[in-house]
């Protein structure tokens, strides 16, 4: 600014401005920043949510890691269904990026049907799917695989299945979703670069590793830095998927997933300080996870 | 001549593939609601029957009705409309006039307040689930629309939304607005909310459709039958009457249609806010 203001001025206009920030503001300390705090401090505590909390010191941490094999399981069951639906998701959402880019018609209409299910709850999903993976031989699935002359598969009440369906679930479900990522990604790269390449004579596949694939890695890196943080948050298609009156996660604990365990402890088991320290272990481990991902990919995207 | 013959071969049968690929997968993504559709209309022993069918012979509303009849699915639907509803609004008002200030004014601390918020898109929502809770029995929220409410009311990620978008409406504006003797308000209201329509519109949709299919919030801080927004009603209605497929479909389609519908309205807003702000 050119001209000096006056105090009065400037008082004033403050005066606005922390009124207008306010309610933003406010709620965020109440519903975020105070509650964070107060898990941080229950996390290091045996607190249930009824009585006072005691201080146990490290003594929930240590438990988690070293002698919890609920929680290893959990871990195991997150890391394969991370690991199982990203990249065959990304591969799938990527081609139909491919594909729609083209010039075909009805683009419009195959956009928006691949993108219905991101505007889906998950619940209505989940619960669609459950129905779709029914035992025996009502489920839709089942009778597929009948047709093609396999065995039937009881999905959901089978400790190998159980993890599998909801993965098979969860790429279909975010396929749109990636589809218009990588779309978007796709339109960033100038038409000129192919044409520089056909006059070179590069084929279908030159022109796809050499150019398409490369230059849409800064769309990949957000892709897979999303899907990281959605894979380890898993919950509600796990919850719907899986919940019986003994709990959730399926069979012999089949499909528990972190944030199902932690959902199961804090709010069936009341051990509330215990599920704070693993909500804390979540933080750490989904921070680490985003940092790793931006470095890896900052050391590899140079071109 | 034969080069120009081959790639025009090469053209067709790429076409080819690409027109197969999407139709199958069109396919693959429609099957799972038309599935959900028709049997939300079949009668019991279609639904027993094998193989199991596309085509329902005596198509039924029993399973709708029943639906209506064993829970109060109408005030289920009312929840999830008022909810959603409250926090769009809420959300709209206090994120634009939060992302005014911290766009055009100066003030102290206004980056590092704005840091810290914008920081705090990092923390994963499960941290927040137990102290969450706690808090609400600690106000006395408990099963009350409050809890669904209030906490929600302005999202840090609808702050930075407004703030990026109005960085980009020129001082000038401003400048002129105030020479003109409008109040601080008045220069939001009149001057910046006409201006960045685009970004409401987007932040409304995303922002509704988030409380629309809301989940976990509600199952933690909802415990009596009638508050229930529609996405537990759900769940509840999927563990209780589990057996009853039609029923539970029925469910899903009254759960899923009006974010259909909603959608393909406004389905451009939805594409282009997805790029805008990786939802």
């Amino acid at each position: 600014m050119a001209h000096k203001k006056s105090l009065f001025t400037q008082l004033n206009e403050q005066k606005w401005s922390f009124l207008f920030i306010a309610p933003a503001v406010l709620l965020f300390l109440i519903f975020v920043l105070g509650p964070l705090i107060a898990s941080f401090y229950w996390s290091f505590t045996d607190f249930n949510g009824i009585q006072a909390a005691k201080w146990v010191g490290l003594a929930n941490y240590k438990h988690i890691f070293l002698n919890d094999p609920r929680f290893w399981k959990s871990v195991r069951n997150t890391v394969i269904y991370t690991v199982g639906v990203i990249p065959p998701g990304m591969a799938l959402s990527l081609m139909l990026a491919m594909a729609v880019d083209q010039q075909i018609r009805f683009k419009n209409f195959f956009r928006t049907i691949y993108f219905i299910p991101s505007v889906t709850s998950v619940i209505a999903l989940s619960v669609i799917w459950k129905w779709l993976f029914a035992g025996e031989k009502y489920g839709l699935i089942n009778h597929l695989l009948i047709l093609m002359g396999l065995k039937p598969i009881d999905w959901l009440m089978s400790p190998v299945w159980t993890l599998p369906a909801i993965m098979i679930m969860s790429i279909w479900a975010g396929i749109g979703y990636n589809m218009i990522l990588f779309l978007a990604g796709l339109q960033t790269i100038p038409t000129s670069v192919y044409e520089a390449a056909d006059i070179d004579g590069a084929n279908v596949w030159g022109k796809f590793w050499n150019i398409t694939l490369p230059l849409l890695k800064p769309t990949m890196v957000f892709v897979v830095i999303m899907g990281f943080i959605a894979s380890f948050q898993v919950f509600e298609r796990i919850y719907i998927m899986t919940e019986s009156e003994f709990g959730i996660g399926g069979v012999l604990d089949s499909a528990l997933t972190i944030v199902a365990y932690l959902y199961d402890m804090g709010f069936r088991k009341f051990q509330m300080g215990y599920a704070s320290a693993l909500g804390y272990v979540i933080f750490a481990a989904v921070f680490i996870i985003t940092i790793v991902n931006i470095r890896f990919v900052k050391t590899k995207v140079e071109y | 001549m034969e080069i120009s013959d081959s790639r025009r071969f090469q053209d067709v049968a790429i076409k080819s593939v690409v027109y197969a690929f999407l139709i199958f997968g069109a396919i693959s993504v429609a099957i799972p609601y038309a599935w959900m559709f028709v049997t939300s209309v079949k009668p019991v022993e279609e639904i027993q029957s094998y193989p199991p069918s596309f085509i329902v012979k005596n198509p039924t509303l029993v399973p709708y009705k029943d639906l209506f009849r064993l829970v109060p699915m109408m005030r289920y639907i009312w929840n999830s409309i008022y909810v959603s509803s409250v926090v769009t609004v809420a959300n709209l008002f206090f994120c634009s006039l939060a992302g005014y200030a911290f766009a055009k004014h100066r003030f102290f601390g206004r980056d590092k307040i704005f840091f810290i918020l914008l920081g705090s898109i990092m923390i994963p929502w499960q941290v927040n689930l137990i102290p969450g809770f706690i808090l609400m029995i600690k106000l006395g929220w408990l099963d009350s629309y409050k809890a669904l409410i209030v906490p929600a009311m302005a999202g840090v990620f609808g702050v930075f939304l407004c703030r990026q978008f109005i960085m980009s409406v020129p001082d000038d504006l401003v400048d002129a607005a105030k020479i003109d003797g409008c109040g601080e308000f008045t220069i939001y209201r009149l001057v910046i909310l006409p201006l960045i329509k685009p970004v409401l519109a987007t932040l409304a949709i995303f922002t509704f459709l988030q409380q629309w299919n809301s989940f976990i919030w509600p199952l933690i801080v909802i415990s009596s039958g009638e508050m229930r927004t529609l996405p537990l009603a759900l769940s509840v209605l999927n563990g209780q009457f589990g057996t009853r497929f039609a029923m539970v479909m029925a469910g899903a389609v009254v759960a899923t249609t009006p974010m259909l519908v909603v959608f393909l309205f406004f389905q451009r807003y939805f594409m282009k806010g997805i790029t805008m702000i990786g939802y």
